[in-house]
């Protein structure tokens, strides 16, 4: 006890009117030095076109292992190779018409899975009959991968351009389904409780509350719909056709021509990558009356 | 919505007779409750938690289906809810929110004028999450002012604000009631709130309105005024809190 006093009057007598101020301006320092505006916990600030560093990564150790010459251009063709394979492709006129075929079979497959798969979505999460009837084939449905499916359709549809859109369509359903019902039913009870005291009639129900409360869950699902109907689109494209980006893979390989696979692989990622950023930058301006860690 | 069942006269706003209502668990909430509420009457209810204020005006609002019971009760044509949290949709405007389901082309100039008349003219286009709490709830009260209701019921619209923003929204409450005059239920825990605001004050009790007062305190009503002071003396008392001194911890 006195040992403790005595400490704290040499202190005192060492340098009575200096240590404080210096305490003080420490602390001010430390006020000062500590980065204003920054949240500790969260992600943080968004990074301008972050998105895009991933995958330039990857562009980045392809290029430098081709240069470099440790990727063998029989396993993997180097960059630029691929850029004048799709160069010639084009300007021999066969890369046009099979990307053309393709994206038409891709967004006819969206749009139709898309519009089913809200339609039952919205079916099974406004009503329990509807649900009671609906959800169950889609969760059937949902654990039968499109190939195994591949067989029956060709056999019902044909080969035609029918088939390949209603196999993409089916695909593209089940995430709208699942998400945008999944959206529909976490929407807070309390806002219907609202709607009942306003007496919103059933359509303006659906229009002001439901829709825009299951938007976040449908957009969702649509970032998945996206890469979904590519990824069928490869399926149907290379089991059975005549035109597009997986028939002109499919001979490719037939005739060992790697390069030409790689510009549809490159051609298929593309796609993916800019649907998906379009999904996305809907997502941003739809969504806007959200404060998330996104923003 | 408004019927007639047999016995009820069509001259006050509210009526209620024999009312019953009980949860699942067959504790009764309300046992045989008799309100009359007249056109442009302020009615505050007040209550001990559990004692069937919420489960009341639910009934009123026509939000009780998930309970059971019987009685009559007899609402008006217009009847508008204003609740403890704001229920702004977040992802509509607040002019949006205001003339929700509202029809007609004079709407958005109606809530434009609703919005101006609660302080809030020029934020419109604003999105719920960026107004205060208070804001929030004047939106709601333009929300529901803005259908010129016969009856306003509102469950604790002040319990979620601090204490400063609520005596404001006291007076802009008031005033927009003088102006409106719709007949008022107001459910609060806050005695001086009843007070303040009312022209009648109930005490609910297990169920039934075990005490009543008329509030006839003039102008003003001021806290400090020693009329007001025996009228909450006497409203503590008949929530069992004799002088408003002893504080006792009740599992409801």
């Amino acid at each position: 006890m006195t040992a403790v006093v005595k400490g704290t009057a040499k202190t005192e007598t060492a340098a009575p009117a200096v240590v404080p101020p210096v305490d003080d301006e420490e602390l001010a320092a430390g006020r000062a030095s500590r980065p204003r505006g920054k949240r500790r916990l969260g992600p943080g600030k968004p990074i301008k076109l972050g998105y895009l560093i991933g995958p330039l990564l990857l562009l980045g150790v392809w290029i430098w292992g081709s240069a470099q010459g440790w990727i063998d251009p029989r396993v993997l063709t180097a960059p630029w190779t691929v850029v004048t394979t799709a160069w010639d492709l084009w300007e021999s006129g066969r890369l046009g018409p099979d990307l053309l075929v393709s994206a038409r079979r891709f967004a006819l497959g969206l749009v139709f899975g898309v519009l089913a798969g809200l339609v039952l979505a919205l079916v099974s999460g406004l009503s329990r009959w509807g649900e009671a009837i609906v959800d169950g084939p889609v969760q059937i449905k949902r654990s039968i991968p499109n190939l195994a499916l591949l067989p029956l359709l060709l056999l019902w549809f044909g080969i035609d351009e029918r088939m390949k859109i209603i196999t993409i369509a089916l695909g593209v359903l089940i995430p709208i389904y699942i998400h945008t019902h999944n959206g529909l039913r976490s929407i807070d009870g309390r806002y219907a409780e609202l709607a009942e005291t306003l007496r919103l009639k059933p359509a303006a129900f659906v229009g002001r509350v439901v829709l825009p409360g299951a938007l976040p869950g449908f957009l969702l699902g649509m970032r998945f719909a996206v890469t979904s109907s590519w990824l069928s689109l490869v399926v149907v494209e290379q089991v059975n056709a005549t035109s597009g980006i997986g028939y002109m893979m499919l001979l490719a390989g037939t005739y060992g021509q790697t390069d030409v696979i790689i510009v549809g692989l490159v051609l298929y990622a593309l796609l993916g990558l800019a649907s998906d950023t379009v999904v996305r930058l809907i997502q941003r301006r739809a969504l806007s009356w959200r404060r998330t860690l996104e923003d | 919505m408004a019927a007639h069942p047999g016995g009820l006269t069509a001259t006050a706003a509210v009526q209620i007779r024999d009312l019953h209502r009980s949860f699942t668990d067959d504790r009764p909430v309300l046992s045989g409750l008799d309100l009359t509420i007249e056109a442009g009457e302020f009615v505050a209810l007040l209550g001990r938690s559990g004692s069937g204020k919420s489960t009341l005006l639910r009934a009123l609002a026509g939000l009780d289906q998930d309970a059971s019971g019987t009685g009559d009760i007899l609402v008006p044509e217009q009847v508008s809810v204003v609740f403890q949290d704001s229920r702004l949709l977040p992802w509509q405007r607040v002019l949006r929110n205001v003339v929700l389901g509202l029809q007609g082309s004079g709407a958005v100039k109606r809530g434009k004028e609703a919005l101006a008349e609660v302080g809030l003219a020029g934020r419109e286009r604003a999105w719920p999450r960026e107004l205060s709490g208070g804001e929030q709830q004047r939106v709601a009260l333009a929300r529901s002012l803005v259908r010129e209701p016969e009856l306003l019921l509102a469950d604790e619209p002040f319990g979620a604000l601090d204490a400063l923003t609520r005596i404001k929204m006291h007076g802009l409450l008031r005033a927009l009631y003088e102006r409106h005059r719709p007949a008022v239920l107001l459910v609060t825990h806050d005695v001086d709130e009843a007070i303040v605001l009312a022209d009648r004050v109930l005490v609910l009790d297990h169920g039934v309105v075990r005490h009543e007062r008329r509030i006839d305190l003039d102008g003003t009503r001021d806290p400090s005024d020693p009329a007001f002071a025996a009228v909450r003396t006497e409203l503590l008392a008949a929530l069992g809190l004799a002088g408003g001194v002893e504080i006792k911890v009740e599992e409801s």
